[in-house]
């Protein structure tokens, strides 16, 4: 399979960046996952069938590359709460440059995302430029974009058609473009953070930004970077979900924000930085649409699903910072 | 109770303490009721691990303690100081943001069905702060407030309250004026006669001469003597600390002093760097003494870019040049490095690998087109294992179970790499045992042979004695003086590392004799 490639060529290199990511934890991972499927497939008739694997297979893309640009930012120790009111200006630039401009849909799906590259931009500088947590400057952000959005739609969804449908139609199997492109963020992402020099100062700086200074590198536009990379693939985002839904929804995307979030740290990616792995996202958010695909089939309740995800996060956190005690305490 | 003065408080055998290696092994030692005993060795010999498992915030790995006769074994701090073995650390453990009051009753604040008794929290807190000679002091004052030294006595008060039998107060005299280290000793006096037992740990000879009955001196991790202090000179300490004579040069090989390489003209920040100046030429070692807060660490980072200067500049080169600097990426460029005092905080990536912290700062040598080659980035970090001796398993291990002096040579490795004439290096051997120093010093000469320029900031003079060229002493900011090998003396030295203080000290005591 494409995800376990990288990972039988990656563990002396996850071992050599002295992230905790090897073959192991993406064993574990997967693991969790297969005991999901299984239990869900005991638990109801139908989850184990064709629907079920398309369903998530066209939900998933949105969520796949928003939880990698969120990887991205967790490791230089950042947040980015902004991430669905920066979907929903995306979608509703798109939705105005074509419906109100009349322009074609490349240029106008170019155009949102550079709106959502500029809202993240401006995110990262800010935080950089006056040293802020980026938790308060997104947040900022966040009620920005969204004000932004509704003015622009003037609060309505607007219904643009399947110009983009494309996208999202399966080209076989289930598997739609959006889902081949996610995958490909996915691999690139990989490649980013374990082979290129990029990732290297990313997970320096999250690991010690000081340090990092000190040795003679200049963090800051490296950070900005990332932010700026987070927006876009918001915007990416942005268009999976027009082209799924046919509308630009100046409401979509509230609340994604903590299932992105949720979906990368159940991956076990560290919120205090230095520590990630994009393929442990990938399965973090398996892990969290499986979840939700299968409380659904068995019937569970919207209260119900609620209760569980929250627990299964706190429980994978839980988990991990007992690993990487463990892991610190064997040094 | 009559007190007799020979009466054993605490008494610990065969204490050791084993981390990645053996810090501290096979501690025999009795600590006497109502006396001071004193605690020395040189960085790393052990005194503060020992006073941590006496504390109660280490646990020893082999060994047992009598407290009072009865098995001692804390299993945290709090358990230690119930028992009434209290220690003030040299980090200070106080709340800024709290009153006086608030913070020396912190665990136990006077209430009255669960609302805070105001009245008699100040009522304690004034006998509590008359203790240690802070009668001027408004209980009411926000600790952050308070000078360091003041924040010090607080800490010390802090720790008096309650049942105080055995007090370990780790170097208490660092951040202190010359009068409150008078109030200080006062205090001592009377706990000892209260039948406190003190261990005091400081290498300042001169005040454990004064107030200490017994010194205990370890030299890396083993206690070399336990005695009355009155039996030993100064000299014959210093000696039993560093476990051999020092000579007064270490032969760093044929090497040849050049032109001026760096050329600091005026540089200053604020107060605590005024207008230094100074020169050093390829192939020679610059000193910089002076006391803990002079402006060392300061002005290395000023020269580097990591803080910006108010006033002044660097020029470099040959013919030497003007040249900007306004980030540590300048430095670099302009061929500057910085080796930090903070290796953990600032120097490495703790939980990496020995190769990701050689390679950080090299990437363009193990890299092309933005892709990390890793064969060469282990190359690379395999190169500087071997040639800086670093004792490792290999390029792959996590730098954070390497010793501190392995550490260190991590640190340098990643500089040596590039082209970097000018060498800055803040307290290089800080935390390093006896043996790594001396590979320290012979790497340092190995630099100069180079042609590098070294600017070496250290806390122990003897070590800037033996390496150095010449030596320039900070005093509160100022450079007050700078002295070639061969016209130095240890006491000239110090007198000038005092000399900027005095002034100011007479200044304040003239203007504003009560006040801090």
């Amino acid at each position: 399979m494409k995800t376990s490639t990288p990972t039988q060529a990656l563990p002396s290199a996850a071992k050599r960046s002295g992230t905790y990511f090897g073959l192991g934890t993406y064993l574990g991972l997967a693991g969790a996952l297969l005991a999901m499927i299984v239990l869900f497939s005991v638990l109801s008739d139908h989850f184990l069938s064709y629907s079920t694997f398309s369903t998530i297979a066209n939900q998933i893309p949105d969520l796949m590359v928003l939880a990698v640009g969120m990887t991205f930012v967790l490791i230089i120790g950042g947040i980015d709460l902004s991430v669905g009111s920066v979907l929903a200006l995306a979608a509703s630039a798109v939705s105005v440059a074509i419906l109100g401009w009349g322009w074609s849909i490349f240029p106008a799906a170019l155009l949102g995302m550079a709106c959502a590259t500029l809202a993240g931009t401006i995110t990262g500088s800010i935080t950089v430029a006056w040293r802020i947590p980026s938790f308060i400057v997104s947040l900022g952000v966040l009620e920005m974009a969204r004000g932004v959005a509704y003015q622009m739609t003037d609060s309505r969804t607007a219904y643009i058609g399947d110009a983009y449908a494309w996208l999202s139609n399966p080209l076989a199997f289930g598997i739609s473009p959006s889902f081949v492109i996610a995958l490909l963020v996915i691999f690139v992402a990989q490649a980013l953070l374990t082979r290129t020099v990029f990732g290297r100062y990313l997970i320096g700086i999250g690991t010690n930004e000081e340090a990092v200074r000190l040795a003679g590198i200049n963090p800051k536009p490296y950070k900005i970077l990332v932010f700026s990379l987070m927006g876009l693939l918001a915007g990416l985002a942005a268009l999976f979900q027009i082209s799924r839904l046919e509308a630009a929804d100046p409401n979509a995307g509230s609340g994604l924000e903590l299932q992105v979030i949720a979906a990368v740290v159940i991956g076990g990616t560290s919120l205090m930085g230095g520590r990630g792995s994009i393929i442990s996202t990938f399965f973090g958010v398996l892990i969290i649409s499986v979840l939700a695909a299968g409380l659904a089939q068995i019937g569970a309740t919207e209260p119900t699903k609620r209760i569980i995800t929250g627990a299964v996060i706190v429980i994978a956190v839980v988990l991990d910072t007992y690993r990487s005690h463990r892991a610190r305490r064997q040094v | 109770m009559s007190a007799s003065a020979q009466t054993a408080v605490l008494s610990v055998s065969g204490i050791g303490k084993t981390y990645a290696q053996p810090v501290l092994g096979d501690i025999d030692l009795t600590l006497m009721r109502g006396e001071v005993l004193a605690l020395t060795g040189e960085n790393g010999a052990g005194k503060s691990t020992l006073s941590k498992i006496i504390g109660g915030l280490e646990v020893p790995t082999t060994g047992h303690m009598l407290f009072q006769g009865v098995s001692y074994q804390p299993a945290s701090r709090a358990q230690a100081e119930k028992l009434g073995v209290r220690m003030v650390m040299q980090e200070l453990n106080l709340l800024a943001t709290l009153s006086v009051a608030e913070n020396l009753f912190l665990d136990n604040l006077p209430r009255r069905a669960g609302w805070i008794n105001r009245k008699r929290l100040r009522e304690d807190a004034i006998r509590a702060m008359a203790q240690v000679g802070l009668d001027a002091i408004d209980p009411d004052t926000l600790v952050g407030d308070l000078g360091i030294g003041h924040q010090q006595m607080v800490e010390i008060a802090r720790n008096l309250i309650g049942d105080c039998r055995v007090l370990i107060l780790d170097e208490p005299t660092a951040m202190l004026t010359a009068r409150e280290v008078e109030m200080l000793f006062e205090q001592i006096t009377r706990l000892q006669q209260r039948g406190v037992s003190i261990i005091y740990i400081s290498h300042r000879l001169e005040e454990l001469q004064r107030v200490a009955q017994r010194i205990a001196v370890l030299r890396d991790g083993k206690l070399v003597c336990v005695d009355a202090i009155a039996h030993y000179s100064s000299e014959q300490l210093v000696n039993l600390m560093v476990g051999r004579e020092l000579g007064d040069k270490i032969d760093l090989g044929p090497r040849q002093i050049g032109k001026v390489a760096l050329s600091v003209k005026g540089l200053g920040r604020g107060d605590k760097v005024r207008d230094v100046s100074f020169q050093v030429r390829s192939g020679e070692i610059f000193g910089i003494s002076g006391l803990i807060g002079a402006g060392r660490t300061e002005l290395l980072r000023l020269i580097y870019g990591a803080d910006l200067a108010d006033r002044g500049g660097i020029e470099l080169g040959s013919p030497l040049q003007r040249v900007s600097i306004r980030s540590p990426a300048d430095a670099v460029r302009h061929g500057i490095a910085l080796i930090t005092e903070d290796r953990k905080g600032e120097g490495l990536l703790l939980t990496q690998s020995i190769s990701a912290n050689i390679a950080l700062g090299n990437m363009e040598a193990v890299s092309t087109g933005g892709l990390v080659n890793s064969r060469e980035e282990m190359a690379l970090a395999q190169r500087q294992i071997d040639a800086m001796h670093i004792r490792s398993s290999g390029p792959a291990q996590l730098v954070s179970q390497l010793s501190g002096g392995n550490q260190q040579k991590v640190v340098i490795g990643r500089w040596l790499e590039r082209d970097c004439p000018i060498m800055l290096f803040d307290e290089p051997t800080r935390g390093i045992d006896v043996g790594a120093k001396f590979d320290i010093y012979g790497l340092l000469g190995e630099l100069t042979r180079q042609g590098r320029a070294l600017v070496v900031v250290s806390s122990d003079l003897r070590e800037l004695m033996l390496i150095c060229d010449r030596i320039g002493v900070l005093s509160a900011g100022r450079l007050i003086e700078t002295f070639e090998r061969d016209s130095w003396t240890q006491d000239e030295l110090l007198a000038a590392a005092f000399a900027g203080y005095q002034k100011r000290d007479a200044l304040l005591s003239d203007a504003a004799p009560r006040n801090d």
